[in-house]
């Protein structure tokens, strides 16, 4: 692996890098005081850095090479994690260990460390959300955190102006939430992968410019404060309780989505999505009516996100357009790709991965936006599958001569 | 009449400014058919690139002319530089996998090149040099038309007319019209389809760091995110002319910066951008091949 060939093309790949990141990493003009500062230590950095990178990126080349030939003898193994997922004997205690850890969480820990969970809770929800329609369906949809606006936006308006309470419009923040999903997937019925993907981005900008210039509707940019916390039966809750009680209406939400979400992939509008993924013309030859099936998935997803939005808005209890930009999209879709498009298992630890990280990493905070990018070049060049494959459910023939073998 | 005018040139200056930025984006598109979200970047890139280069000598007193061609020229060699080294990590390996990984790649290439340009420079809108000098003869017009405005024209006539050239004429052009019609078969007859991406990524960004250039220095200012909104608008103006057509990109944007132009001037300008996204939906419904594209019906 340490060959002399090597080493001379990572010493190259480091020159080419050390080039290319010259002026923008090593320069710096500032142009109202008339001084150049030369950080000369940052190409050092950028050499050293670009020469082992390129090394462990040909390793992993090769191995993802190799993979690929193994695939094609047809040594397709299931990966580790899934074959621990299926044996019974690891994940019934694995399940029992996780749900005990939720409850005793917000008794354990602070505060903090529970709003802190709610967030993460709260992204796990609209990720498996958007899994339905990028994992599951393979539509890209870029404007997805439009409907998590769309369900904090419903939650904050309707209290505003009818005081209606968080138990009331949950469910209404789900049905607009559907409701706009429908009314994105109409247009967009027609148009393939990238197109899709453009013009969702499009609708997701539409919604934020709309909120932030309807001054009279949404309030602008100043955004709405004072949205009250959810109530338990009319009894007046402390702080401390009022986070409690929003954690354990995530931890319901979370495992009404995952139930929801496990009985959807494997039903037969499930079936449709996936099939639709694979090939849209055998599916529509197959007699399935992609019309309804994609209106499906945009409108399912979109429920989530409306939920989401509306227990983001009961639980920060204010809201303003900033925080439903297009990044926020690309966050919550690096949830779905580190974890694993269309496995639910790993969307939820890709969704706890990516929000809680950066808050317990605070010093590499500014460096998180730009670690989501390279996560999903990286994931895409070496992992399509994430973390954690999802595994086609397979009928596997064994025949005699498989058992002797 | 002088206001329809004003508006009808601030529509042509903003048409050429998507064109330098769509020229690129249709020419990848026309051949590995992936929306390189990174092209936007690029043209920021190109654009910092300028800044960074004239800043450093200006203060080393050279003189201007001789700033503008180096900055540009340098510009123009970094941009190419990132265009090529992008499509080498982010889009390469990923040829033969769906599209919807190459398109997330994108995503995620054009996510890192901001927050990579915000964390070695800065997040605040730097000031650019006006590179381009007052014109004397241009004088007497100063109310309707700046000096910048008028190269900004010539120099998006001259990119299209010499990309134009490039692709119906020579050999390379030749290869890149083969290699986007079919790229099993132009490898069949000996086209080195690699190296043919590898121009076409180097030529569209060069094109995109021209037009960061000329805008910064028309703008006078720019920060990392420049190239999000402005590279979204030039997919707007690409698809609307007719996506990996050369013609239909200027013609598109130009259109586009027409009707944005009329419509901030007329109607409301909180809605802009709001507007161009509504425009691209709205293309996409009626004539998804776009204004000079041509339909072309899926084959199973």
């Amino acid at each position: 692996m340490f060959s002399i060939e090597e080493v001379k093309k990572s010493f190259l790949v480091s020159i080419w890098f050390m080039f290319l990141t010259f002026p923008i990493m090593v320069i710096r003009v500032n142009t109202i005081y008339k001084i150049v500062e030369w950080r000369w230590e940052r190409m050092f950095y950028i050499g050293i850095g670009t020469f082992v990178i390129s090394f462990i990126w040909r390793y992993l080349m090769r191995r993802k090479e190799m993979g690929v030939k193994k695939k094609e003898v047809g040594e397709d193994a299931l990966p580790l994690a899934q074959r621990l997922l299926q044996n019974r004997r690891v994940s019934y205690p694995a399940i029992a260990l996780v749900a005990v850890l939720a409850l005793i969480y917000p008794f354990v820990f602070s505060l903090y460390q529970a709003n802190i969970m709610i967030t993460a809770l709260i992204y796990v929800v609209i990720a498996l959300g958007l899994n339905i329609v990028v994992g599951l369906a393979g539509l890209l949809d870029l404007g997805y955190v439009a409907f998590y606006a769309v369900g904090a936006y419903a939650y904050a308006l309707l209290n505003y102006h009818f005081g209606l309470s968080f138990w009331v419009v949950l469910p209404i923040g789900a049905a607009i939430g559907a409701l706009f999903g429908i009314i994105l997937g109409f247009p967009v019925l027609r148009l393939r992968g990238d197109y899709l993907a453009i013009v969702t981005l499009g609708f997701g900008e539409i919604i934020r410019l709309i909120l932030e210039n309807w001054n009279e509707f949404s309030f602008g940019p100043s955004g709405i404060a004072n949205i009250p916390r959810p109530s338990f039966f009319g009894i007046d809750l402390s702080l401390a309780e009022t986070t409690r009680f929003v954690y354990f209406i995530m931890i319901g939400l979370t495992i009404f989505t995952i139930f929801v979400v496990n009985r959807l992939e494997n039903s037969r509008i499930g079936r449709a999505w996936i099939a639709l993924r694979e090939d849209e013309v055998a599916c529509q030859a197959m007699g399935i009516d992609k019309t309804k099936t994609k209106l499906t998935a945009f409108a399912l997803g979109a429920t989530w996100a409306g939920m989401g939005g509306v227990v983001f808005a009961a639980q920060t209890t204010f809201i303003n357009p900033a925080s439903f930009t297009i990044w926020e999209s690309v966050i919550i879709l690096c949830c779905v790709v580190l974890g694993g498009m269309g496995s639910i298992i790993g969307v939820i630890l890709g969704a706890l991965v990516i929000k809680l990280l950066p808050e317990y990493l605070r010093e590499f905070s500014q460096y998180r936006m730009l670690l989501f990018g390279a996560i999903l070049v990286i994931m895409m060049v070496f992992r399509p599958g994430g973390i954690i494959t999802s595994v086609r459910r397979t009928y596997q023939f064994k025949g005699k001569s498989n058992r002797h073998a | 009449m002088e206001y329809f005018l004003e508006l009808f040139l601030g529509g042509l200056t903003r048409g050429s400014i998507y064109a330098l930025i769509a020229l690129g984006y249709t020419m990848v598109y026309g051949i590995i058919e992936l929306i390189n979200f990174a092209h936007g970047e690029i043209y920021m890139i190109g654009a910092f690139t300028a800044l960074i280069v004239s800043g450093v000598l200006t203060l080393l007193g050279w003189n201007a002319l001789a700033i503008i061609v180096i900055a540009s020229i340098v510009a123009v060699i970094y941009s190419a530089a990132y265009g090529y080294t992008i499509e080498k990590i982010a889009y390469k390996p990923l040829r033969n996998a769906p599209r919807l990984s190459a398109l997330i790649s994108a995503i995620g290439m054009s996510l890192f090149l901001q927050n990579y340009v915000l964390l070695a420079q800065t997040s605040d809108f730097l000031p650019f040099p006006e590179l381009i000098p007052e014109f004397g003869f241009l004088e007497p017009y100063s109310n309707f038309i700046r000096s910048s405005e008028l190269v900004i024209f010539a120099v998006t006539a001259a990119v299209m007319l010499g990309l134009t050239f490039l692709i119906k004429f020579t050999r390379i052009g030749k290869a890149m019209r083969a290699t986007a019609q079919d790229k099993m078969m132009a490898s069949l007859v000996g086209i080195d389809v690699n190296r043919v991406i590898s121009v076409t990524f180097i030529v569209g960004s060069a094109t995109a760091a021209i037009g960061g250039v000329l805008i910064a220095s028309h703008i006078g200012q720019l920060n990392y995110y420049i190239g999000f909104i402005a590279g979204i608008k030039a997919f707007v103006a690409a698809v609307l002319g007719g996506i990996g057509s050369i013609p239909g990109a200027v013609l598109g944007s130009l259109v586009l910066g027409w009707t944005e132009s009329f419509f901030t001037g007329y109607v409301s300008s909180d809605y802009e951008d709001v507007f161009a996204f509504l425009f691209l939906v709205l293309i996409l419904i009626f004539r998804p091949a776009g204004i000079l594209g041509r339909s072309e019906t899926e084959k199973v």
